[in-house]
């Protein structure tokens, strides 16, 4: 435990915060070809580039095939991904894992799977990054790529497994500081920028307008509603957990102050009587045993899939007012 | 293809309607690859993947390339290489299969109908695909072909490269938007708002367009077309015909509804933020 905090000190001096991610088009692309043809089922593959002092390259990507439980499957998809690096290398594409990227439904992606993904990867290589593209949001004419990291102060938590209350208060960390947002730029080659420019359509409307122009949002509306009550169930689940544990605590204390006065009374006795006094402590009573205090990780983690969907509700409504609005407007013109 | 019994040059080929439909990801890969092809090489070559419909419509979907190198008039492939990475992608999508191969430059050469040979024994009637990274001619030419055998009796003449109809509507490159595809770098991915903003903007450019070219007609100015005079019409008669008052009624009913939604997702995370000061600032005495 103590080394890894001291690789953590360390490794933090030596690299400068990770500030943006560049993308190029190909690998926008390929990410989006494959998370949209598999879309419902989620997909992920791997992310490959360089890393240049603030700035994480990411210049290519192949898919992972989709993943079962089987051991020998397992062990064949790893056997993949080499294989595939080795070809990679052969046509000179950089290959050098800068992390992974993954798809998602309705912006669902803090997960403890997540989490743990994120820190196997970050045993390995220093820079690590997650890309999150929602195939859903696509629809809307809305790019939704995400780059994501975990804050550093979260990292060391999660290694030490310190989820209660004390230590999140000595940290400050709170729901919004798990997941860091880092913003992407997208890079093409001059080739491709050419050849882009000189493909690209005469007609001065894309579909990406038509889809944004749609006025029917109600069904994902409803889908984040529905989903954001469920978070709310079990985040109330979560709360209850909590009260059981403050209640078992409290009882615990009381039962531990009477025991403590029973005994105070009893030595006063002894002392009276001339006798040896006894300890004010018994370890061996069931009544002293520390009540272990229940992960906040989880409610933290709903509070963070809460908010999602509020940033979603919000961001399609406000879109829906200015549709309305345009609307509005045609209809008086 | 050709059978050895016919006794008539083929010239209708029986491939008559074969087209080809590329995704944005293939022309990018290749791009990659002829940016990233080893020293001296002068071209790449490399696999397509994808599907072909019952209708003939050959739609390339991946693509990935081969190492080779053509001494003299020779050419090698490193055909391990091709079948391991054709596994693999299998792996990850097995719907996906050969469909043809690709290589950089303008036009075809005597080597591309070696490699040619060779991907017939993958697949009949491979398609080739030609891009002409170099812009040798000025401009960006992408070209499929597919190869037809010229024979006479049940000798072989010879084989011809016919080109056929390559379809470039990219959806996918759309929905993403070329804004984002054709600079060499965007500083920031545009959000949902300024994307909203960027339609409107040029939706009302083109309603001002369209303005212009009603006031040119009725001026003289300019000669009318039916066929637009039709497609205007169309465009109006699309917008649904309601009296004010029931759209008023509509467009209220709308607003509150979004509204709504708007001040539960607030109250929602004022909730959030007040349970997490209690969760975490409750201490046990």
């Amino acid at each position: 435990m103590a080394r890894s905090f001291l690789q953590a000190v360390a490794s933090e001096e030596v690299t400068p915060p990770l500030r943006v991610i560049q993308m190029e088009g190909l690998a926008v692309l390929k990410i989006i070809k494959h998370c949209k043809e598999f879309s419902p089922s989620l997909v992920t593959g791997q992310l490959l580039g360089l890393d240049v002092g603030s700035v994480l390259e990411v210049t290519n990507c192949f898919p992972f095939p989709i993943r079962e439980d089987d051991e020998e499957i397992e062990a064949d998809g790893a056997n993949y991904q080499l294989e595939m690096m080795r070809c990679l290398r052969e046509v000179n594409v950089d290959n050098n894992t800068v992390g992974w990227y993954q798809s998602t439904l309705m912006g669902l992606y803090q997960t403890v799977e997540l989490i743990e993904t994120f820190m196997n990867y970050q045993e390995n290589i220093r820079r690590c990054v997650c890309i999150i593209y929602d195939p859903s949001k696509s629809n809307q004419g809305v790019l939704a790529l995400k780059a994501l990291k975990l804050s550093d102060s979260f990292m060391e938590l999660y290694r030490n497994n310190e989820f209660n209350g004390e230590k999140l208060r000595e940290k400050k960390l709170t729901w919004v500081d798990i997941f860091e947002e880092i913003p992407i730029k997208v890079s093409n080659s001059a080739l491709i920028s050419a050849f882009m420019t000189e493909l690209e359509p005469d007609s001065p409307v894309e579909q990406c307008d038509f889809d944004r122009l749609q006025l029917s949002t109600s069904s994902f509306m409803e889908r984040n509603l529905e989903f954001m009550i469920e978070c709310m169930e079990d985040l109330s689940a979560e709360q209850n957990k909590f009260h059981y544990y403050y209640r078992n605590v409290s009882r615990q204390q009381a039962q531990q102050q009477t025991w403590l006065q029973k005994r105070r009374t009893e030595n006063m006795a002894r002392k009276a009587a001339g006798e040896e006094l006894l300890p004010e402590e018994d370890p061996s009573s069931p009544i002293f045993k520390p009540i272990p205090e229940p992960s906040r990780l989880d409610s933290y983690l709903i509070n963070n899939q809460i908010a999602n969907y509020c940033n979603q509700i919000n961001g399609v409504a406000g879109q829906n007012f200015s549709r309305l609005y345009l609307m509005k407007a045609l209809h008086e013109n | 293809m050709a059978s050895s019994k016919q006794t008539v040059l083929p010239f209708l080929p029986s491939s008559a309607g074969f087209t080809a439909r590329i995704h944005p990801v293939v022309l990018f890969n290749i791009c990659d690859c002829y940016v990233r092809r080893p020293d001296q090489a002068e071209r790449v070559i490399g696999t397509l993947l994808g599907s072909v419909s019952p209708d003939g419509t050959v739609e390339i979907r991946n693509t990935y390339a081969v190492p080779h190198s053509e001494p003299g008039d020779q050419v090698a492939i490193d055909v391990d290489y091709h079948h391991n990475m054709y596994a693999s992608h299998q792996k990850v999508n097995p719907k996906e299969v050969i469909v043809g191969w690709f290589s950089t430059g303008l036009g075809v050469s005597g080597r591309s109908a070696l490699i040619h040979e060779f991907y017939s024994r993958e697949v009949t009637n491979p398609v080739h695909l030609t891009v002409d990274t170099g812009f040798t001619d000025g401009e960006a030419s992408i070209k499929a072909y597919i190869s037809i055998n010229l024979s006479l009796g049940d000798r072989q003449l010879a084989a011809q490269f016919q080109e056929i109809p390559l379809d470039f509507r990219m959806v996918e490159a759309e929905q993403v938007g070329f804004d984002i595809l054709k600079t060499t770098m965007v500083d920031k991915l545009p959000n949902d708002l300024e994307g909203m903003e960027a339609s409107m903007e040029r939706l009302l450019a083109l309603i001002d367009d369209v303005y212009k070219y009603v006031d040119g007609v009725v001026e003289g100015n300019v000669a009318p077309d039916n066929n637009n005079g039709r497609l205007i019409s169309d465009a109006l008669s699309s917008i649904p015909k309601m009296s004010p008052a029931v759209f008023d009624k509509v467009f209220n009913d709308k607003i509150q509804d979004n509204l709504a939604l708007v001040y539960l997702s607030s109250l929602t995370r004022t909730q959030l933020s007040i349970a997490e000061k209690l969760n975490t600032a409750a201490q046990i005495l």
